[in-house]
């Protein structure tokens, strides 16, 4: 167990489990989905191995692995984790074995080749997680664009191709800019020292100039600021989530969000600490922007999808608020706000997924009432709808309250202008639930025993028809009555209850995970200056 | 030490999660046993810890565990119990346990019968929590737990379109209150370095008066949104959409008096800034005007004993403005009791009516209902603050708070609500009960509600009618001396010396304006010489205002909600879509657009390419030669 190559296992795993189904010409798509399924747990397996054997008391690299690769120009292949990068590593392969059981009804055509890119997107994400070589790190965060588009583009919804070019371009033109960002880094490390490395350890040692800083901070800020995605930098989201099938949004919102914050705190702070603290005052303005616009605009959206995706923008917002605040709770906060994130949006992607496999459609109009014949899955939404809210005793509100308070002791105007959106996600949310899982189908008549029935010709408030959200979908020809939709299954049941469990008991007892990211976040606040040690 | 507090608010949380998970499937109509089992484990293992305080005079806790151990900031969940605590779980207890009770009839044969409890004993769970925390932050939590109980009991009826969105109003103007609260916690930890009570007031001498005022001012916002002061008490009387022993608990007895709790809770902090006191007083004052007048014009029985209490909460907040703090929690015990009391037996008039809740279509029921009717007869009498009974008591000591305090104006706002309060009270006795039924006998048949429910009334009717002798004799009464410790930390507590005379005079007083009150209301629907009908019409400006609740949610919807709504929209689709959006595809048509053109460049012919090429190296020679060599310099 000692020289085991765990993080090459956990990450290779997916991989070979696509070239097994690649290979095995004759396979089914049974076989694909139990190949896939067989290879994201084993990952899963071996994240949790490496979680079990992570040392919460060292602030080190742990499980290295390195190995020399091109000499010649300094890069390496290594690997590494410490307290930032196994929660999401775990998260990650979680979110993996969820999605591809939550793909297996749904999705019908070309099983084989949408578990091979589910499977490489897996790898790609691990891989990007645990780099510790910036080169390395280049490779696995292209290699996971490819397999996210095209699971957008082909197993996506109508107008699934803009969608991912649209994807595809703003983070290609983000990892451009990084790209450059990096060879100048390479560059300007060489020219200090002589030597050629792209260990982003290594190159943390170095000093570099002022306006250099502002530079390349900015080349790395914005590939990472149109992954989180920050206002007003995020209108590839809404339309990548909206078109893309429900295990593509469980991975973006989950995962590929995150990524973004991970690289802000892996390389942005450790490596340009001049930049981050002359440009952390902007970043917060653009945060809260972020976290307000988003939660606004979710408000009026029609589509189930869209809501979640603009709420993303909105949480998302904590995260960059917590890092840039550069105090202990602030870095606590966003480490907490991407996990919880990662399971709460991910679930409410799930939910959203359940209702589109029965109805066919997103519209918020097209619903109603479905706590009645749903009454599970009622109760999971509201769960995940009040996570998401920011219900204390859930996750969502130990990170979003430490980013908070973090952020108040140095900005408090931020803080505070921040605090505002729990009006409004409440508002947002609760109006969607309202819509959705209470009171009745669009065209149901009231109740006897409500009071509105009572009314002369009171049809009901809800088949009113609404100055935005348009009339009534009754008259549609492919309209399934949300009277007529069964419960949640046994599959959906499975998929959903680990992410509840793990929301409330981060929600409860954060210690734990705070423990685990302790060291990582002491780490990084020593560096800038100790607040809130 | 105390190991043994947390059985407290366990009790009930495992029997909520129990009903929750299994209640659909196999305990069904049975949820009712563990639900009262559980809140009775409650209410018993919570006099021995009233006992404690009473025979130490100290406070004691159990600590839990640590809940957020970030940095400097640490919360640890430690459950706290002194005397104000003490006297809140025997309140929140023992009502919670004749709710409990009562709701087995009131509930019976409701679908969502399991889920009823499960969803009462959650929040009998996230109150006591709130009144047993040690710290702001545990506060702030459970005070949003009430929140969530609050809101999924208020659309229990979800299939209700009134019920859901009363459930979402209720939440989200709570909600606004919790932002200054929220902002309020942060401010005191970025003062105080800490969010543990005693640390604090232990710090508020070296704390500045503005940052004081600052804090106290946010702390109180938080508690005009959840006791449901002036601006944010909209949503009280609509939350009435709940079932009524969901009125009766949650928004009468005990949630809606968190945010006094959590002022008195916060006593050093207030008492150090006259500016937020001054506030407070002025919030509360008009609250309780306002909301009775309210009162007298409204025709549904829930609405009415809704502003009712507003109305008292107004008086509770005026108190603590006014320096009355032992008062202000005097009167939230007696309220407790009184409103509960008329709630419930409201709730059993709908009943009894077959869900009939217009008094237009009532009166005569005392015939029918007679439990019902002498126990609401206690409780209306209490509420409009008859002698001896509990209201009168508790309610005449907050207006010669108010009065010694150097708050005329104050106190007189509180004589004259006063008035108001015996005139609707006794306008919902004599419209409901006394005088000729004015609903069909041939399709309603009024009944007496089943033991379940009347026992739980005659029960409450004994607070409600004696409790306020915990606080005689005025202002020396036990209570006083019980509740003393807590309110006297910061330098002036108490200060003012209330004589005999004032009291016998503000209690005469008193006595006459309820007496008149009640009087008035005979004369309007009893005998008959007054018609108020034409009093209404006399005087319909003011009529209008406070048959329309003043406006206040008309004013919302047009100030704030639309003009919200259409920025968003505008947001929306103009700067993320059209904006944000249009500059992308903007960049990427002008790309696609340059390239068609660059492509025309790619002739495939041989001599065109070697033409730029020679052109290219003219180019770049000639930059070098200007700008590179000193050829030409």
């Amino acid at each position: 167990m000692e020289n085991l190559p765990i993080l090459s296992l956990m990450t290779y795993t997916p991989l070979v489990g696509a070239l097994i189904i690649v290979f095995w010409a004759t396979a089914s798509a049974n076989v694909a989905r139990w190949v896939a399924l067989l290879a994201s747990s084993l990952s899963f397996v071996f994240s949790l191995i490496m979680l079990a054997g992570f040392d919460t008391t060292s602030d080190a690299m742990q499980f290295s692995e390195v190995h020399t690769w091109l000499p010649g120009v300094g890069v390496a292949y290594r690997l590494g984790v410490d307290g930032i990068s196994v929660p999401l590593i775990v998260l990650t392969t979680l979110l993996s074995v969820i999605s591809i059981i939550a793909s297996w009804d749904p999705i019908k055509n070309r099983v084989r080749e949408y578990m091979i890119a589910m499977l490489l997107l897996e790898t790609g994400m691990i891989g990007v997680f645990i780099s510790l070589d910036l080169f390395l790190f280049y490779i696995f965060w292209e290699v996971m664009l490819i397999p996210m588009a095209l699971l957008i583009g082909i197993w996506g919804s109508k107008n699934r191709i803009y969608a991912a070019v649209k994807f595809f371009l703003y983070t290609l033109a983000g990892s451009l800019l990084m790209l450059v960002g990096i060879i100048a880094m390479y560059q300007s490390y060489f020219e200090e020292t002589g030597i050629r490395t792209l260990n982003v350890q290594e190159l943390a040692q170095g000093t570099y100039g002022y306006t250099f800083q502002i530079l390349v901070f900015l080349a790395f800020f914005v590939a990472f600021a149109i992954k989180v995605p920050m206002w007003p930098f995020h209108t590839w989201l809404p339309d990548a989530h909206v078109e893309a099938p429900t295990a593509g949004s469980v991975i973006l919102a989950g995962v590929l969000l995150k990524m973004g914050g991970y690289g802000l705190l892996r390389f942005n702070l450790p490596l340009f600490p001049d930049a981050t603290r002359a440009l952390a005052p902007y970043i917060i303005v653009l945060s809260v922007i972020a976290i307000i616009y988003g939660a606004l605009v979710a408000l009026v959206q029609p589509d189930l999808k869209k809501l979640v995706a603009y709420s993303s923008v909105s949480h998302m917002g904590f995260v960059t608020l917590g890092i840039f605040s550069l105090t202990s709770q602030g870095l606590y906060g966003a480490m907490i706000v991407m996990i919880s994130h990662g399971l709460v949006t991910g679930a409410l992607f799930l939910l959203v997924g359940m209702i589109y496999n029965r109805g066919h459609t997103r519209l918020i109009k097209a619903f109603g009432g479905l706590a009645t014949n749903m009454p599970v899955y009622a109760t999971f939404f509201g769960f995940f709808m009040f996570a998401s809210v920011g219900l204390p005793g859930l996750s969502g509100f130990v990170g979003e309250f430490l980013a908070l308070i973090g952020t108040f002791r140095v900005y408090p105007w931020a803080g505070a202008a921040s605090m505002v959106v729990v009006i409004l996600s409440a508002w947002y949310m609760m109006w969607m639930y309202q819509r959705v899982v209470w009171v009745r189908a669009p065209g149901e008549p009231p109740d006897a025993s409500d009071p509105a029935s009572k009314l002369v010709g009171a049809g009901g408030h809800h088949g009113a028809p609404h100055p935005v959200m348009g009339g009534s979908t009754s008259h549609d020809p492919h309209f399934v009555p949300p009277q007529t939709f069964r419960d949640v299954d046994f599959k959906e049941v499975v998929t959903l209850v680990p992410l509840a469990l793990l929301t409330l008991w981060i929600g409860v007892q954060p210690g734990p995970v705070m423990d685990l990211v302790k060291p990582a976040v002491e780490l990084l606040t020593q560096f800038y200056g100790g607040v809130g040690l | 030490m105390a190991n043994w507090l947390y059985l407290i608010p366990l009790a009930p949380l495992v029997a909520s999660a129990i009903n929750l998970i299994f209640g659909r499937w196999y305990i069904k109509n049975r949820a009712h046993w563990l639900a009262i089992l559980a809140v009775g484990i409650s209410f018993a293992v919570s006099i021995p810890a009233f006992m404690q305080v009473l025979r130490t005079g100290e406070a004691f806790s159990q600590h839990l565990y640590t809940w957020i151990p970030a940095g400097d900031f640490q919360i640890p969940v430690t459950l706290y119990v002194d005397q104000l605590t003490a006297i809140m779980l025997l309140v929140v207890t023992g009502v919670s346990f004749l709710v409990h009770i009562y709701s087995v009839g009131y509930m019976h044969g409701d679908p969502g019968f399991y889920r009823f409890f499960s969803y009462l004993n959650l929040f009998v769970f996230s109150m006591l929590m709130l009144i047993m925390s040690n710290n702001y932050l545990i506060l702030f939590v459970f005070w949003e737990a009430v929140g969530l109980c609050s809101y999924l009991l208020i659309g229990f009826w979800y299939r209700r379109y009134s019920a859901a969105q009363a459930a979402k109003k209720a939440f989200i103007v709570n909600r606004v209150g919790d932002v200054g609260f929220g902002i309020g916690v942060m401010l005191i930890f970025t003062t105080f370095g800490t969010l543990n009570y005693a640390q604090i007031f232990e710090g508020v001498g070296s704390v500045a008066q503005g940052t004081l005022t600052l804090i106290a001012l946010l702390l109180f916002t938080g508690a005009i949104g959840k006791s449901a002061q002036i601006p944010l008490f909209v949503w009280l009387p609509d939350a009435m959409e709940g079932p009524t022993p969901v009125s009766a608990l949650i928004h009468a007895a005990t949630m809606v008096t968190a945010g006094i709790f959590m002022v008195a809770r916060s006593f050093p902090i207030f008492s150090a800034s006259p500016t937020a006191m001054q506030t407070m007083a002025i919030v509360g004052a008009a609250t309780a005007f306002v909301a009775a007048t309210i009162g007298i014009t409204q025709f549904d029985i829930k609405k009415v004993i809704a502003y009712s209490t507003v109305s008292q909460l107004g008086y509770m907040a005026f108190a603590l403005g006014v320096g009355a703090w032992g008062a202000a929690i005097f009167h939230l015990v007696t309220h407790a009791a009184f409103k509960g009391l008329l709630f419930l037996g409201a709730g059993s008039v709908i009943h009894g009516m077959h869900d009939e809740q217009d008094m237009r279509h009532m009166g005569g029921l005392k015939k029918f209902m007679p439990i019902t009717y002498w126990t609401f007869l206690i409780g209306a009498a209490a509420n409009a603050g008859l002698m001896p009974l509990a209201g009168f008591w508790s309610k005449d000591e907050i207006i010669v708070g108010a009065w010694v305090g150097g708050h005329p104006v104050i106190a007189a706002v509180g004589l004259v609500a006063a008035f108001f309060t015996a005139l609707y009270m006794f306008r919902v006795v004599f419209m409901t009960f006394h005088g000729k039924p004015r609903f069909d006998p041939h399709h309603v048949h009024p009944h007496e509600s089943p033991w379940s429910m009347a026992g739980p009334l005659v029960l409450l009717a004994i607070p409600a009618a004696l409790i306020g002798f915990i606080g005689f004799p005025p202002e020396h009464g036990w209570f006083h001396q019980f509740i003393q410790p807590v309110f006297s930390h910061g330098a002036e507590a108490h200060g003012h010396e209330v004589t005999m005379a004032t009291t016998l005079v503000f209690g005469l007083v008193s006595t006459v304006i309820a007496v008149g009150g009640i009087g008035t209301a005979y004369a309007a629907y009893i005998s008959g010489s007054i018609n108020p009908k034409l009093v209404a019409r006399q005087f319909e400006p003011f009529y209008k205002l406070f048959y329309n609740r003043w406006f206040f949610d008309e004013i919302y919807e047009v100030l704030i909600v639309h003009p919200l709504y259409l920025f968003s929209v505008f947001l929306w689709r103009f700067v993320d879509v059209k904006l944000i959006d249009g500059t992308v595809n903007g960049i990427a048509k002008v790309l696609s657009f340059s390239s068609q053109r660059a492509r025309l460049v790619q002739t495939g012919l041989v001599a065109n390419y070697a033409l730029a090429i020679a052109l290219g190296a003219v180019v770049i020679v000639g930059v070098y030669l200007v700008t590179g060599s000193n050829l030409f310099q």
